[in-house]
């Protein structure tokens, strides 16, 4: 089902093996293995309320599973003491859904703050790499703004530029076109794949959106609420092509598949 | 022109009987009530069905289609059969949607029955555990931050602390103030009142200076920074929590504890016990102010008495208690905004709690300070 491997001997980037998890005595995903490649675009995708959120709190180190292990390059992260979890976490970037900026600062300091934490750099050369990424997201010039200033869908590029601060090895985007027009999320898929193409990092995304999905996914997994196990993985043209999943083919054709199935 | 009135009638012969629905079903009109409809069916014992004639049916909207619903569950229960063919066809295909909305709306949620007695005790006995737990967690992280601070290695922003001590503090002096000045003068009208009797005006100096000094003082100020200060840093600490800004200090590896907590922890330890010795000072000259127009003192008498009455003892009374509230209010307003859920409700909720935890806890305090001040000899 997997699709073509360059090299399989190669370490996965990120693997799951047999991941449960849930709030309080509220199951929500359980059985998760699968592997993501170094320097894909892979896409957790499905239904509303299915639970790719929650996946994504786990991945960041944000919530313990109830079992099984999360593998970032082999290093199992929620079996790590907590100061080498917290090294671990700092090698990812996460974009919330609505940007999460730290609304008491300006869009400079939101991306100064962790390179002041976390890097011996001089204050000038903390704001040269701040002007840096923001420029890269498209929005140079807007460092002295407050969050509260500018529009959703920049909100979400300075959430990228931010992600990147620390030159992350992956980026996770949770919902990256909710609340934006057409136009909008279109550029944001853009920018997924040319910063995943210049720096060649590993993107993970979060997302419902059908264009979205095939625009920018190598690979995916799909998350079921019913029966809250992943249902499939694989990349989603082929997925919508030739999976033998109908709840898979009904969610990649907009439930045209299913209505016929059902008939 | 105005729209006729709409109308309902029932014309029966044996078995079968019509309802005769005429005029302008719409919700802006007064609709006739299911009721009537029964009390015609009552009429015509022997109908097994029921027809429907709308020919003078002018127009209709959700008046029309829940009457129809109502009466269709209606004639289920007396075993009568509805023919839906004389209805308008728009209206039928609204009827078999609505229909179907209940029974996939039925799912887990409205059957699940009130929880037992027990079941509720039990419940609360294990969140009261939970919230238990997650109080010995924030105030064990707290001691870590704390001691990192301690070791200079804590990560906040120096800025920050600025900041939080001129919002809860130099901008508190006003309200701080105005409450310590008036409570001061209640306090002297009482004592006035009642020494006047043996002519011991002079005592007022004694009273108000003693009581505000060691308890009014550092109360009075705790209490409005309970509602002013920890109200703000529960709302700032949920809202953040909300919008997933905590997530993301989490996931760069900045401890919320040590850049959140910490300051506004320092803040007001730092600067509760300034308002209190602030307090103090407007709290004897309410009293004075009593003292000199309503008990005929003079400024500079009051003010010896007042001297005399009060030693550094109480003084230190004032200041630890103070910083004690202090770290009180600071303490309450981040936990629950620490402990705040994803909802705006949420952030309501942790605010109010904040403050009521905080006043409880002060009033507790302030109790057993009393206590420990007795028991080591400085009252």
């Amino acid at each position: 089902m997997s699709t073509t491997d360059d090299k399989p001997a190669e370490q996965p980037h990120i693997r799951l093996d047999g991941v449960s998890l849930g709030y309080g005595d509220t199951l929500v995903q359980q059985g998760l293995s699968f592997d993501i490649r170094r320097g894909d675009v892979f896409v957790i995708m499905g239904g509303s309320g299915c639970g790719k959120s929650t996946v994504m709190r786990c991945l960041t180190g944000l919530l313990p599973p109830w079992s099984g292990r999360v593998l970032l390059g082999g290093e199992s992260l929620w079996e790590l003491p907590s100061a080498q979890r917290s090294a671990c976490m700092r090698r990812n970037g996460v974009m919330y859904q609505s940007g999460a900026l730290w609304s008491s600062m300006t869009l400079e300091e939101n991306i100064c703050l962790p390179l002041e934490q976390y890097t011996r750099l001089a204050p000038e050369q903390i704001r040269a790499i701040a002007e840096y990424k923001l420029a890269l997201v498209g929005l140079a010039g807007y460092g002295d703004y407050y969050p509260s200033e500018i529009s959703g869908g920049m909100r979400k590029r300075v959430g990228v530029a931010r992600a990147m601060a620390l030159d992350p090895d992956t980026l996770y985007f949770d919902e990256p076109s909710a609340g934006l027009d057409p136009l909008s999320a279109r550029r944001l898929d853009e920018l997924i794949l040319e910063l995943r193409d210049s720096l060649g990092t590993t993107m993970v995304v979060i997302t419902h959106e059908l264009d979205s999905i095939f625009t920018i996914a190598d690979d995916a997994v799909f998350l079921d609420a019913e029966t809250k196990t992943m249902l499939a993985t694989g990349n989603p043209r082929e997925l919508r092509d030739h999976s033998s999943v109908p709840q898979v083919r009904a969610f990649l054709t907009r439930g045209e598949v299913s209505a016929d199935a059902a008939a | 022109m105005t729209t006729p009135p709409p109308t309902v009638d029932l014309h029966s012969e044996g078995e079968h009987a019509t309802l005769v629905l005429g005029g302008s079903w719409r919700l802006q009109q007064r609709l006739p009530r299911l009721v009537q409809a029964e009390r015609m069916l009552d009429r015509a014992p022997g109908a097994t069905q029921l027809g429907f004639d709308t020919s003078a049916l002018t127009d209709w909207d959700s008046g029309l289609v829940t009457f129809i619903a109502g009466l269709n569950q209606l004639c289920e229960r007396r075993g009568i059969a509805c023919q839906a063919e004389g209805l308008p066809a728009g209206l039928r295909k609204l009827l078999t949607l609505a229909r179907s909305v209940p029974q996939t709306g039925r799912g887990g949620h409205a059957t699940r029955p009130a929880p037992s007695f027990v079941a509720r005790v039990g419940t609360d006995a294990m969140d009261l555990m939970q919230s238990t737990g997650e109080i010995m967690e924030f105030f064990g992280e707290g001691a870590l931050a704390f001691r990192r601070f301690l070791l200079g290695r804590a990560r906040f922003k120096q800025s920050d602390l600025w900041v939080i001590m001129q919002e809860a503090g130099a901008d508190a002096l006003p309200i701080v103030g105005l409450v310590s000045f008036l409570v001061g003068m209640i306090l002297g009208y009482i004592g006035e009142q009642q020494l006047k009797q043996f002519g011991a005006q002079i005592y007022v100096a004694d009273l108000v200076g003693l009581a505000t000094v060691i308890q009014m003082g550092a109360l009075v100020t705790a209490i409005v920074l309970a509602g002013r200060t920890g109200a703000a840093f529960a709302a700032r600490i949920g809202t953040m929590q909300v919008n997933e800004e905590i997530d993301a200090l989490r996931t760069l590896g900045i401890p919320p504890m040590e850049f959140l907590v910490l300051p506004r922890m320092l803040a007001l330890i730092a600067m509760t016990p300034l308002l209190a010795v602030y307090a103090n000072l407007l709290g004897i000259l309410g009293g004075a102010f009593v003292g000199t127009v309503v008990g005929g003192l003079t400024l500079s008498a009051y003010m010896t008495q007042t001297q005399l009455a009060i030693g550094w003892n109480h003084i230190i009374q004032g200041l630890i208690a103070a910083t004690v509230y202090g770290a009180i209010v600071a303490a309450s307003g981040c936990l629950r905004g620490m402990q705040c859920g994803r909802s705006a409700a949420a952030v309501g909720e942790a605010t109010t709690s904040a403050v009521v935890t905080a006043i409880v806890f002060i009033v507790i305090a302030a109790a057993v300070l009393t206590i420990i001040f007795d028991a080591v000899g400085l009252s």
